[in-house]
C-alpha cells in the first residue's frame, strides 16, 4: 500500500502548511479560501483514518459552512475591521492559543500507550442498542448524555449569535443571474434527498442526525445566500420551535426514561430503534435550522421591524 | 493487475495528464479568466476520465452509476462557481489581459 502511504504523507505535510498559510495571510479573503482547502484536506484525512462519519461532517461544515460564515461576516464589516491587527496583538493571541492547546497536548502525551481503546467493548454491546452502526450507538446510546448537552450548546450558540448581531439585516446579495438560479434549483432537491438518506441509513451505516442536519442546513443556507430561490415564509414561532425541537424531544425521552425507573437515556429495548429514529429526525431538523440561523437574524426582529414600519406608515 | 485494471489504466493516466495540465495552466496563465478556463475545463475532463477509469476498475454497475452522478454534480458545481468568480471579477473591474506579455 505504498500509494496509500504517499497520500497520507502528502496529507500530513499539507495540513499544517495550509493551516499556517490560512493564519499568516494578510488578505482575509485569501485566508478564508485557504480555510476551505484545509476543510477539504481534513475531510480526506478523516476518510483515510477510517472515520467516514466525521469526514462527512467535516466536508459539510469545515469545507463548507464555516468558510461561508466567514465570507458573509467579511461582507458585513468595513475594511477597517478587516485590517490585520498589530504584530504585538497577533503574537499575544498566538501565545494565548498555544497556552490553551498546551494542556490538551500534555493530556494526549500522558495517555497510556498500550491502551487498546474501547472499540472491542463497544462492538460487543452494539446489539443491545437500537442501532447497528457503532458510531450511532455510541452517540445516541452509550454517551447519549453528552450528545444531549451538545445539542443544548448548539441552541445556545444560535442565541449568542442572534444577540450579538442584533437586528441588522444581511447585506443584499447581488442578483443571482440565470446560471446560479438554475444550478441552485437543480441542487436543492438533490441535497434534501441526500439529507433524508443520511438520516435514514444512520442507524446501520455512516450517517445520522449530524450529517443529515448539516447537509439540510447547507441547503437552506444555499437557498438563502444565492437569492435565487425564495424559502417559504414561516412565522417566527415556527422557526424557534424547529430550533428547539431536537433538544426538546431528546430531553423528553431522557425525562421519560428517568421517570420510568431506568437510567437516564437507557432506552427500553423494544422501542429503542423507534426512539433513536425519532430523536435523530428531531435533531436533524434542529441542526439544519441552527446552521441556517447563524446566517440570518432572529425572525422576530424582522417581524418587529415590519410592524414598526407599518405603524410609521400609518402615522404618516 | 487484473484485466479490468489494465483497461482502466489509460483512462486514469489520461486523467492525471489533464489534472496536471490544468494545474500548470493555473500557475502559468496570465490572468484570472484564463486560469479559470484552465481549471474548469481541464479538471472537469480529468475528473470525468478518472470516473471512467474507476468505474471500469470497480466492475460494479451500482458503483459506476454513483461515480458518474458524482461527476455530473461536480460539473454543475464547478461550472457555476467558475461563472460566479468570473462574473464577480468583471463587476469589480478586473480586465482580461490582451495580447502577448
Amino acid at each position: 500500500m505504498t500509494a496509500g502511504l504517499a497520500l497520507d504523507v502528502l496529507l500530513a505535510v499539507a495540513l499544517p502548511l495550509v493551516g499556517l498559510a490560512a493564519v499568516l495571510r494578510r488578505d482575509l479573503v485569501q485566508s478564508v479560501m485557504l480555510l476551505f482547502s484545509l476543510g477539504v484536506l481534513l475531510a480526506i484525512a478523516w476518510a483515510r483514518l477510517g472515520a467516514p462519519d466525521i469526514a462527512m461532517v467535516e466536508a459539510a461544515l469545515g469545507a463548507g459552512v464555516t468558510g461561508v460564515l466567514f465570507l458573509s461576516a467579511l461582507a458585513r464589516v468595513g475594511p477597517d475591521d478587516a485590517a490585520p491587527r498589530a504584530a504585538s496583538v497577533r503574537v499575544a493571541l498566538a501565545a494565548l492559543a498555544a497556552a490553551a492547546v498546551a494542556p490538551v497536548a500534555l493530556a494526549v502525551e500522558a495517555l497510556p500507550r498500550a491502551f487498546e481503546g474501547l472499540g472491542r467493548e463497544v462492538l460487543a454491546r452494539v446489539p443491545e442498542t437500537g442501532a447497528t452502526h457503532p458510531v450511532t450507538s455510541v452517540l445516541l446510546d452509550f454517551r447519549g448524555y453528552d450528545t444531549l448537552l451538545e445539542i443544548a450548546v448548539l441552541l445556545l450558540a444560535v442565541l449568542g449569535a442572534w444577540a450579538a448581531r442584533g437586528g441588522a439585516p444581511s447585506p443584499r446579495p447581488p442578483a443571482p443571474g440565470p446560471i446560479l438560479t438554475a444550478a441552485v434549483r437543480l441542487l436543492l432537491p438533490l441535497m434534501v434527498v441526500v439529507a433524508g438518506v443520511l438520516l435514514w441509513v444512520g442507524s446501520s451505516a455512516p450517517g445520522g442526525a449530524f450529517q443529515a442536519g448539516t447537509v439540510l442546513g447547507t441547503t437552506l443556507v444555499l437557498a438563502t445566500l444565492s437569492g435565487g430561490v425564495a424559502l417559504p415564509r414561516v412565522p417566527p414561532w415556527v422557526v424557534r420551535s424547529m430550533l428547539a425541537l431536537g433538544f426538546a424531544v431528546f430531553l423528553a425521552v431522557a425525562g421519560a426514561t428517568a421517570a420510568s425507573g431506568r437510567a437516564l437515556l437507557r432506552y427500553p429495548g423494544a422501542h429503542a430503534a423507534g426512539l433513536l429514529l425519532a430523536i435523530e429526525a428531531a435533531l436533524t431538523i434542529s441542526i439544519a435550522v441552527v446552521v441556517w440561523a447563524l446566517f440570518e437574524r432572529d425572525p422576530e426582529e424582522r417581524r418587529a421591524e415590519g410592524e414598526a414600519g407599518g405603524r410609521e406608515g400609518e402615522a404618516a | 493487475m487484473t484485466a479490468l485494471d489494465w483497461m482502466a489504466l489509460p483512462f486514469l493516466a489520461a486523467s492525471a495528464f489533464f489534472f496536471l495540465a490544468g494545474t500548470v495552466g493555473l500557475l502559468r496563465f496570465p490572468d484570472l479568466f484564463t486560469r479559470l478556463h484552465a481549471l474548469a475545463k481541464a479538471d472537469n475532463l480529468g475528473l470525468g476520465l478518472a470516473v471512467v477509469g474507476l468505474a471500469i476498475r470497480s466492475g460494479s454497475a451500482a458503483v459506476a452509476v454513483k461515480l458518474v452522478l458524482t461527476w455530473l454534480l461536480a460539473l454543475v458545481a464547478s461550472s457555476t462557481s467558475c461563472h460566479l468568480i468570473a462574473r464577480g471579477a468583471r463587476r469589480e473591474g478586473v480586465e482580461p489581459v490582451r495580447g502577448r506579455r
